[in-house]
């Protein structure tokens, strides 16, 4: 194509663009997207509270450093990978972006994983049976899905252009946080095979919602819209 | 002032103007930006930023003056990543970008960085996406031509005007209700209650002199043989 004949293509879809133009609503900045979402979390701890026994789940994290340590890992990883989420879904944020909750990640792996290295039972707690372990399991992936869900409503008013990363953090901010909120279901020690089930669950919330949300996201391939 | 630092990586004897900033390559390799530049830059971004402010709020006319002045920095960025031939495409997909992505643009950061990070992400996607077909494609021109399709018939289309000719033909010879029928059911694929809208016939009636009108057909071009 000539030159001149690519310019009348430019002016044409300009033209287009132009004509298509309607008023717009700008994005809130992704610190109080995230922060929304995170209050929706919140929200479900708090009734999750209400219906559990508190004083032995204090008196559960408090027994030993590595279980309330775990619940700030996971805390601060649902925080942070829903804020890098909530960049990524802008067109012009790094991709480094999508390091930001690593850090707590490791926390949160470490302590759960000095959990199990723990000789000595905590008080009051029993080990896991392959039951429990299965509705820890089931628990992480059920509370994953609405959140999950809530997460991807939001992400998909932005415009990313890396949806892969976008869906990866988002699917770790899920998991995360259901991980969390599993604590107030959780009245037993940990072990290796609870960890693993853990870890099984975070993988496949993680796994499902990055292979979902790539359809749920707008798609890298461009039509006009109005 | 990042998209300055961004853009002088080019190396010695690099010299970008306008929308790009202004920046040259020292001997030494380091490069150094001319301060009038730096104050023409900054009121320039500042007033493409409140382009795309006016375009959010539905300015058609800010809209059109700025993607106009978008197309030259957007060719100069998808110089680097695509070969010539491409460049416009990257032009166009880049300028479908920003109108679905318009909504994501914060006034208060720059218009600029925003553009050439959207631009560069699209021109490396199109890349991809057209090694991707290059792979999956093949390109054999003289192939093609030298194995014609065995069962394809040079006289078909002729003998399908024909056919359609004498059918017209045919038509025209009906009485004046059954070529109603048929032209109104079966050549305009109109409804039974729309023809019988059009010709004041009743349905039945409209069913009749269409079977008698098939019949009389079949028999005319039956004792026509082509």
């Amino acid at each position: 194509m000539s030159a001149p004949a690519d310019r009348q293509d430019h002016d044409a879809l300009i033209q287009q663009l132009t004509g298509d133009l309607a008023p717009v609503k700008r994005l809130a900045p992704p610190f109080w997207r995230a922060l929304m979402w995170f209050a929706v979390v919140t929200a479900i701890a708090f009734v999750a509270a209400l219906a559990t026994d508190r004083h032995a789940i204090a008196h559960r994290l408090m027994a030993e450093p590595d279980m309330w340590l775990a619940v700030v890992g996971s805390t601060l990883t649902a925080m942070l990978a829903a804020y890098s989420a909530f960049q990524l879904c802008l067109p012009d944020r790094s991709s480094y972006w999508a390091l930001l909750p690593f850090p707590p990640a490791l926390l949160w792996i470490a302590a759960s994983g000095a959990g199990c290295l723990r000789v000595l039972r905590i008080a009051g707690t029993r080990p896991p049976t392959a039951g429990d372990e299965r509705d820890c399991l089931i628990i992480i992936i059920a509370l994953s899905i609405p959140l999950s869900l809530l997460l991807f409503v939001m992400l998909r008013k932005g415009h990313t252009l890396l949806p892969g990363l976008t869906t990866l953090t988002a699917g770790l901010a899920a998991a995360a946080a259901s991980a969390t909120l599993l604590m107030f279901f959780h009245p037993f020690d940990a072990t290796a095979s609870d960890l693993i089930a853990h870890g099984v669950a975070v993988v496949i919330v993680v796994a499902c919602v990055r292979y979902f949300g790539g359809r749920i996201l707008p798609p890298k391939n461009n039509s006009a819209r109005a | 002032m990042t998209y300055v630092s961004t853009f002088c990586q080019g190396g010695p004897a690099t010299l970008n103007y306008g929308l790009i900033g202004g920046c040259i390559g020292a001997p030494d390799g380091s490069t150094a930006v001319w301060p009038e530049r730096r104050v023409a830059d900054d009121s320039s971004d500042a007033r493409l930023s409140a382009l795309m402010a006016s375009a959010q709020a539905g300015d058609r006319a800010a809209y059109a003056a700025l993607l106009r002045e978008c197309v030259p920095v957007i060719r100069r960025v998808a110089m680097r990543r695509a070969p010539a031939d491409r460049i416009d495409d990257v032009v166009q997909d880049v300028l479908l970008t920003l109108h679905n992505a318009r909504h994501t643009y914060d006034p208060s950061r720059s218009f600029r960085a925003w553009l050439s990070v959207i631009s560069d992400r699209r021109a490396i996607d199109l890349m991809r996406r057209v090694v991707r077909d290059h792979s999956r494609e093949i390109h054999a021109p003289l192939h093609y031509e030298q194995h014609p399709d065995l069962d394809a018939d040079p006289a078909a289309p002729q003998e399908r005007t024909e056919t359609a000719k004498q059918v017209r033909q045919a038509v025209e010879t009906l009485p004046q209700r059954q070529r109603e029928a048929v032209q109104h059911v079966v050549l305009s694929e109109r409804s039974l209650k729309e023809t019988s809208a059009i010709t004041g016939q009743s349905e039945g009636s409209i069913k009749v002199s269409l079977h008698r009108a098939l019949r009389a057909l079949r028999l005319k071009i039956e004792r026509e043989p082509q």
